[in-house]
């Protein structure tokens, strides 16, 4: 029932949101965050049941909290929700990062707050269904409504060119997400076709006979979907123009949760599980392309001169020591997967934090604008060091301890991908020293009379360095958090069969 | 008493996070006892720590495991702490040689606008180097290495309002991450085939399961060393010491002369049993430290910048290590260290109270006369001066130098060539530092003085200068009757040193005790003697063209400008827009234009829409009439 009630509290509260906006902003805004704190609370009031069922690792029943109610019997379609470790993980983040993005738009939105707000609730509770969702339809159903809302955020409060950005946005993710409708439905009419029975339950079609070209061509619709939005190089470009266009909570929430943390999910719930042999055989080609994104983006990243185009390539970069991770597909590489999703969406979300607050003061976000900034505002400047850092895996903070984990988990599946990847962290000094020189050190253009951090603002900072170096230092609990999952997918993948082709 | 290992660096990191909170609250002389006190009392702490080990009573390792790092499946680092004779020395030269370039700074700085985040960066690079010399763990002396990297980057653009000084900044940071990014694949080789990162663990399988010579130690060992390389600025990675020289003078003496560029020692002699198991990869560490002595003793001779002579000379003295390490000659190259900390940081901080007295002066030539006016420099900087050039019997450098030239002899990996690269660089090491001396305190004085040192200034210069001297009394060689008491203290931890006959050992003491007076006096024919080179500082009889080869380093920056830097550069300038990013909006410009197309034939006109019905049911006939 908690899960529902999860969801309720965000999606219904949202419309009391807006009905509050419309009176009061600021009543709005403390509407929002009371109704994710209590979402926050709801769901840590499950955090020791999950923590002690993970030292267990139960087999009757994988689940720590399941929910099945039928939704359209005639079909097979369950309104499934289920909860593990791993989902327990991306939840927390969830709700956290939501609380910070709203602490960090509090004086950005002046206009149509409630609206704003109750768009910003609807995007979170449909990323809540995501990752809740244990049936295939449910999930899609979650993973496109995500889209509507975040479209109207770009659109309505986003910057200049905010309109063809969220157009492009649109399609792209629509055209990936269509593919994995395609794919689904393709997967349940086979799956009736074996058993007799229509079912968009995920262990229900997990147990599918596929012929090995059938398994392919479902899997690559899988993974173009989840590909777009993670996203895998060569399907990225999308995404510069979304986030610099969207407003902070936006790209916060675009970069934290709705693209990587989802797909990341995606990934590991579906794509791999249900899809071993098919999976083995992309995995080359996925981990160079994870390979090449690494480079790539932190190449481009270096090019921007627009403080939030250079933060979005740096996403690329990071996702793409994600997806070889993903397909490396070794415990030591999904940990450092996890503990990289977990770790990116807090310092990217703080980056692009900063570059709002950065905006917001200066009325620049043009690099050529920017300098000297530490001298005015040194707490951001200290801030965005340790951002920074973050964002080049220095050991210390939690970054470090994904990529160690994809890379040394990586090595005996590839080395010369593990050598090209390593050496990938040196190009990613170059973007993050480029940023830090440019905006922080250096001459001052003009003499900026600006003030620095506030006190809202500096709790969000201090909140997101003090994960952080927690993960980076003691990540352990979210480890065990995530091991029955991990396990589970190994199972699932070891008893996988290669069904002859049907004659 | 050791239970108290965990409080050395934690002090340091302690004063950081204070500094870095409230620090910019604080009145100056708080700022300068959080700054200073904490380290000088790791330093304390770590004296009381390290006494049963001082004291001779015990030589057994201590481990001090403070959590559980991360634990998934097989491994399990640790955040631990390891002590033994090495990290003994180490530490001790740390927080020693800390906290009196801490107490300088307290005066040194005292006039700049941010002393306290100056000393909140010097306590955070306290504890990350304690973290590195500490470490139980490859992954926690990684911790600390990537430590160390990232506050050398932000103090040498401490002064960040100087662009140059950012790109001094970056150039270090990535340069050294260049090694440390081959470090990281030999954590993973170490890590998938030995199963663990503990250093103690991993020297024991290493043994048991690897032949000497085999390719997988010397993968590993040769990755380590590319972290060493680039740490160390050893060849050919050197390129980013002399310019991390824009950094304010103490952080040069901590940072980028005592302790952080000798890290990279530290690291092969830690490991150094990885090493032996790879004698190709320690032929190569021989064969970078003597080529990298000479080149960066050459390009010493001829520098004008103040600071940059003591970097290239820096670069070379570690090069001696260098080659004390790859001749096995473990604890030659750490004795090397800790004189080479006492008698470079004590060059530095002298050269702090010149720049100083001539309000940031760093040109020689516009020195000169000082030996009258700043007698107190002149003495610190020429009893050091000796040290480094390793003038015979009364300096400490003498000893060190001339027991990793004796060892390269003896030793069954060392060889003449090396022994005799050494030998010319003891040369080179005399003439250039002496004509630093003569050049900065002879002849006329050209400036007014300006500050003159007070006694916080002073007490650390003395401490070092007398240490510079009497540090030879910790390995007295048997040829002057003394015990090796250096090199039994780290045995238990590195072994023995190679040995030879006695009459090698003076012969080689004498050629390099004649080869540094042949330096010196060198130097004084050059630029003593004869006024007229002291004006513009070249080197007679050498050609031109080859003085200004050796200025810019053998042109090696120049050579990674064009290669990496620009080209890098250049791409992501032209590939702003994304390339990738193109056919999409190929395909969108298409969607717009035939979107166009088609909105023209949207008149509105009957008339038109009559003609367009025809003329296509005459087509549809056509076709199916014909």
């Amino acid at each position: 029932m908690i899960l529902v009630w999860l969801l309720g509290i965000l999606g219904f509260g949202a419309v009391a949101t807006w009905a509050v906006g419309l009176r009061s902003p600021t009543a709005a805004r403390w509407t929002t965050l009371g109704l994710l704190t209590a979402g926050l609370i709801l769901t840590l009031s499950c955090w020791s049941e999950t923590a002690a069922w993970s030292a267990v690792r139960p087999t009757a029943s994988y689940w720590v909290r399941e929910l099945n109610w039928p939704w359209i019997p005639a079909l097979g379609i369950h309104f499934y929700l289920a909860l593990d470790g791993l989902t327990l993980i991306l939840i927390v983040l969830t709700l956290g990062i939501g609380i910070l993005s709203v602490l960090a738009s509090w004086t950005e939105i002046t206009t149509h707050v409630g609206a704003f707000h109750a768009c910003m609730l609807w995007v979170l509770t449909a990323i809540l269904g995501v990752f809740l969702a244990q049936d295939l339809f449910l999930f899609y159903f979650s993973w496109e409504l995500m889209l509507v809302p975040m479209y109207f955020l770009i659109v309505i409060w986003g910057h200049e060119h905010r309109v063809h950005a969220a157009i492009k946005y649109f399609i792209f993710t629509q055209a990936g997400g269509l593919l994995m409708l395609v794919s689904i439905v393709a997967l349940a009419f086979l799956h009736q076709r074996a058993t007799g029975e229509l079912s968009f339950n995920y262990f229900d079609l997990r147990h599918t006979p596929l012929s090995a070209a059938a398994e392919w061509w479902i899997m690559l619709g899988f993974f173009v979907g989840f590909g777009v939005k993670l996203p895998v190089v060569g399907l990225h470009t999308w995404m510069p123009e979304a986030y610099a266009e969207a407003p902070t909570a936006g790209s916060v929430i675009l970069a934290g949760l709705l693209l990587k943390t989802t797909s990341v999910y995606g990934f590991l719930r579906f794509a791999l599980p249900l899809f071993p042999n098919a999976g083995a055989t992309i995995a080359p080609a996925a981990m160079i392309l994870g390979v090449i994104g690494i480079i790539y983006g932190a190449w481009m990243s270096f090019g921007q001169t627009n403080l939030k185009r250079l933060v979005a390539y740096t996403s690329v970069s990071h996702l793409g020591f994600v997806l070889l991770g993903i397909y490396a597909d070794t415990i030591l590489a999904l940990q450092g997967v996890i503990l990289q999703t977990v770790c990116h969406a807090l310092a990217t979300g703080g980056l692009f934090v900063l570059a709002g607050i950065i905006r917001e003061r200066t009325g620049h976000r043009h690099l050529d604008h920017l300098g000297g900034l530490v001298t005015e505002m040194p707490r951001l400047g200290a801030a965005g060091m340790i951002l920074i850092m973050a964002a080049i895996a220095l050991p210390g903070l939690g970054n470090f301890v994904g990529e160690f984990l994809i890379l040394a988990g990586t090595y005996n599946v590839n080395l010369p991908l593990t050598i090209i990847a390593t050496a990938g962290q040196i190009t990613a000094m170059t973007y993050a020293l480029r940023l830090m020189q440019r905006v922080f050190h250096g001459p001052m253009p003009r003499k900026w009379r600006i003030l620095d951090l506030n006190v809202r603002e500096t709790a969000v900072f201090v909140v997101l360095i003090a994960f952080l170096v927690w993960i980076g230092l003691r990540p352990q609990p979210i480890i065990n958090l995530a091991q029955p999952a991990l396990d589970h997918l190994k199972t699932f993948e070891s008893e996988a069969i290669i069904y002859p082709e049907p004659s | 008493m050791r239970e108290l290992l965990w409080l050395i660096p934690i002090l340091p990191l302690a004063a950081y996070v204070t500094l870095g909170v409230i620090g910019r609250r604080l009145p100056r002389w708080a700022v300068a006892v959080i700054g200073f006190v904490p380290v000088a009392a790791s330093c304390g702490i770590a004296v009381a720590v390290a006494s049963p080990y001082l004291s001779g009573q015990t030589s057994e390792p201590y481990v001090q495991v403070l959590w559980s790092w991360l634990q998934v499946g097989e491994f399990q680092p640790q955040i631990a702490f390891y002590l033994d004779p090495l990290s003994v020395v180490m530490t001790l030269v740390v927080t020693g040689v800390g906290s009196l370039i801490l107490l300088y700074s307290t005066e040194y700085m005292d006039e700049d606008e941010e002393y306290s985040r100056f000393f909140a960066y010097m306590n955070l690079f306290v504890a990350s180097m304690l973290t590195l010399v500490l470490g139980e763990n490859l992954l926690v002396l990684f911790l600390g290495w990537e430590g160390v990297g990232m506050c050398s980057y932000l103090l040498i653009g401490f002064w960040y309002k100087d662009p140059d000084n950012g790109r001094a900044a970056q150039k270090a940071f990535i340069v050294t991450r260049v090694g440390d990014a081959a470090m990281l694949v030999g954590l993973f080789l170490l890590l998938s085939e030995l199963g663990t990162l503990h250093i103690p663990l991993l020297m024991d399988r290493a043994t048991a399961q690897w032949a000497v010579g085999a390719g997988l130690p010397s993968a590993a060992a040769a990755l380590l060393l590319g972290g060493a390389v680039g740490k160390s600025a050893q060849l050919p990675l050197q390129v980013w010491l002399p310019d991390a020289m824009a950094g304010p003078t103490p952080v040069s003496a901590l940072i980028h002369a005592a302790t952080m560029v000798t890290a990279g020692v530290y690291l092969i002699a830690r490991m150094h049993t990885l090493f032996l198991l790879a004698p190709i990869v320690l032929l190569l560490v021989a064969i970078i430290g003597t080529v990298t002595l000479l080149i960066s003793g050459f390009s010493a001779l001829v520098q004008r910048d103040i600071k940059r002579v003591l970097a290239y000379s820096t670069i070379s003295q570690i090069g001696y290590m260098f080659l004390g390490l790859g001749v096995a000659a473990w604890s030659a190259a750490i004795l090397h260290f800790m004189e080479h900390a006492f008698f470079k940081a004590l060059l530095f901080l002298a050269a702090g109270v010149v720049i100083h007295a001539l309000d940031d002066e760093h040109d020689l030539l516009k020195m000169g006369g000082l030996r009258k006016r700043l007698p107190f420099a002149f003495w610190t900087f020429l009893i050091a001066g000796a040290a480094l050039a390793g003038f015979p019997i009364l300096t400490s450098g003498f000893y060190s130098k001339d027991l990793i030239l004796y060892s390269a002899l003896v030793s069954s990996h060392g060889g003449f060539w090396l022994w005799l690269g050494g030998v010319v660089g003891v040369l080179l090491t005399g003439g250039y530092i002496f004509r630093l001396i003569f050049l900065a305190f002879f002849g006329e004085l050209r400036r007014e003085i300006g500050r003159l040192p007070r006694i916080r200034m002073k007490i650390p210069l003395i401490v070092l200068a007398v240490l510079s001297i009497v540090g030879g009394l910790f390995q007295i060689p048997r040829s002057l009757g003394g015990t090796p008491r250096f090199s039994n203290f780290l045995k238990p931890a590195l072994g023995a040193l190679p040995s030879g006959s006695l009459t090698i050992e003076a012969t080689s003491e004498l050629i390099s005790s004649g080869a540094a007076i042949l330096g010196i006096f060198i130097a004084y024919l050059w630029f003593l003697r004869r006024p007229k080179q002291v004006s513009h500082g070249a080197l007679p009889a050498v050609p031109e063209m080859l003085q200004r080869y050796w200025f810019v380093d053998w042109g090696l920056d120049w050579l990674y400008d064009r290669v990496f830097v620009r080209p890098f550069v250049y791409i992501a300038h032209i590939n702003r827009k994304d390339i990738v990013d193109r056919p999409f909006r190929r395909l969108e410009w298409i969607m717009a234009w035939t979107w166009r197309g088609f909105r023209i034939t949207q008149t509105g006109r009957v008339s038109w829409y009559a003609v367009c019905v025809i003329g296509g049911v005459v087509v549809l006939l056509s076709m199916v009439v014909l």
